[in-house]
């Protein structure tokens, strides 16, 4: 099978099982993925598929044929950090760092809904969604943080958003 | 994971004809594949199919198949007429999960029951026969209502809840090329002595839309969802509300609850109750006493017959009091 990771053209022959999450992690040894949960309940294994955010935990590798998919290797670099990792830096949004790239990926993806408009379940309005702390942990109660760092992950959140709207 | 045969389908119609559990989403059933819950021996992945669309029809809503739950919770036309139902899907799940998990694959979730789960408990819906863990067992989150000796699980979902209060029509493909329209109303099975069987769909039948009809005229609509946290969790009591009251009078009423059933529970009885009535207190006591007028706890989910009373009691006093 064929696909597209952080940008480049990949092939690969997984077992049929194999997870997307499985299929980065030790086919093309990008660890940066994390296995948490296994069963969609952490998101520490969160990566962007065409753009959107998906658990690479519970999706078949094979099933993923064509698909663009970007994991926390492909947002940024040591060198060049994404905005994201960037404002997770500043802020201090993690402790012991495992749930981070999941976070980050998922914060990514999630920015990218509020710009299309999306609603969640704590907005009043559903055609015309607010941005604040409560839409930013609502939004992400996909990630679980088992440190707890998560006022600073909202601070870097409301950073990068807010970066974002002055662009 | 037990291994498996895979194909990917490039029609509906070769879908029904390959002979294989469909795969769409799949964060349900590769969740339980893993634990070896589910062990189909093929996989046909529908996840290609052109199911994913969402178009007017007859003054109501046609739902592909495949539409995400994110999509369909975010269609502006769900939104101005249907808020109920993008308040079910925006209060179910994860935004993770639903980007990935479909309209037709979230009809079919399975339940939550612990002990379906774990495969060294005895499990009527896993294993016919086996008994059922959760009568005597830690039962919490288990049904008050439409429940039998073998099973008393509940069905998890919130979209279906929604669907169910605003009169959803399952559209089918059957391998013989047939199609059948489906009321939501007749697609769940209660569990009787065959809990393994949840739906009366037929083997080899494949769920390709959802038709809504047009939403009644003047109605509020409201999903209110009561769990053990704030975000991510399954209902404990789940209720789906469409209410229009003229005159001082509830002129239509459809009320569906989630986290009570096997199903997501309707009763006529609760509707009668209310229609013809001024929206007071007398009204909604009497539509409480309606839904659970055969409800039974089995111990530790006793608290959901008072919960259940308490939560349709405020609903409904949201839907007809002074708009916020």
């Amino acid at each position: 099978m064929r696909f597209t990771i952080n940008g480049s053209k990949r092939e690969a022959d997984p077992d049929i099982r194999a997870s997307l999450l499985d299929v980065l992690r030790e086919e093309f040894a990008l660890t940066g993925t994390k296995k948490g949960c296994d069963h969609g309940q952490c998101g520490a294994c969160t990566v962007l598929a065409n753009g959107r955010r998906i658990n690479a935990c519970l999706t078949l590798a094979v099933m993923h044929q064509d698909d663009d998919i970007v994991t926390i290797e492909g947002l940024g670099s040591a060198d060049s950090l994404h905005p994201m990792q960037a404002a997770f830096v500043r802020h201090d949004g993690y402790q012991c760092g495992y749930c981070t790239p999941g976070q980050i990926c998922s914060a990514v993806g999630m920015l990218d809904e509020v710009a299309k408009g999306w609603p969640s379940h704590v907005s009043d309005d559903l055609s015309a969604p607010m941005f604040d702390d409560g839409e930013i942990s609502e939004r992400m109660s996909g990630n679980l943080c088992r440190c707890s760092a998560y006022p600073n992950i909202v601070d870097a959140i409301r950073d990068v958003h807010a970066q974002e709207q002055k662009a | 994971m037990k291994s498996f045969n895979y194909a990917r389908a490039d029609s509906p119609e070769a879908a029904v004809r390959a002979g294989g559990r469909f795969i769409a989403g799949g964060t349900n059933l590769l969740d339980l594949m893993k634990l070896q819950v589910e062990t189909p021996e093929k996989l046909v992945d529908i996840s290609r199919l052109d199911l994913n669309t969402v178009e007017e029809q007859d003054g109501g809503l046609l739902i592909g198949a495949l539409v995400p739950n994110s999509d369909l919770a975010a269609d502006p036309r769900v939104i101005a007429n249907y808020p109920v139902l993008s308040r079910a899907l925006l209060a179910g799940a994860s935004g993770q999960l639903r980007n990935k998990a479909t309209t037709g694959g979230n009809l079919l979730q399975r339940t939550r029951c612990y002990f379906f789960y774990d495969t060294h408990a005895a499990c009527n819906k896993r294993e016919p026969g086996s008994g059922c863990d959760a009568l005597g067992g830690f039962n919490r989150i288990h049904a008050i209502l439409g429940t039998s000796e073998h099973c008393i699980a509940t069905h998890p979902g919130d979209m279906p809840v929604a669907m169910r209060a605003l009169d959803a029509t399952v559209v089918t493909l059957k391998p013989d090329g047939d199609r059948r329209r489906i009321p939501l109303g007749d697609f769940y099975r209660l569990p009787g002595d065959t809990p393994h069987i949840e739906t009366v769909l037929e083997s080899g039948e494949l769920i390709t839309h959802v038709a809504l009809p047009a939403p009644p005229p003047g109605a509020r609509q409201l999903y209110r969802k009561v769990r053990d946290r704030a975000s991510y969790a399954f209902a404990l009591v789940s209720v789906a509300g469409v209410i229009a009251v003229e005159n001082g009078t509830i002129t239509h009423a459809a009320l569906a609850f989630g986290g009570l059933a096997h199903q997501p529970w309707r009763d006529p009885a609760v509707e009668g109750a209310l229609v013809g009535r001024a929206p007071e207190q007398a009204a909604f006591d009497a539509a409480a006493d309606a839904l659970l007028v055969g409800a039974r706890g089995f111990g530790h989910n006793d608290f959901k017959i008072p919960l259940a009373r308490r939560v349709l009691i405020t609903a409904l006093r949201d839907l007809t009091g002074e708009p916020a």
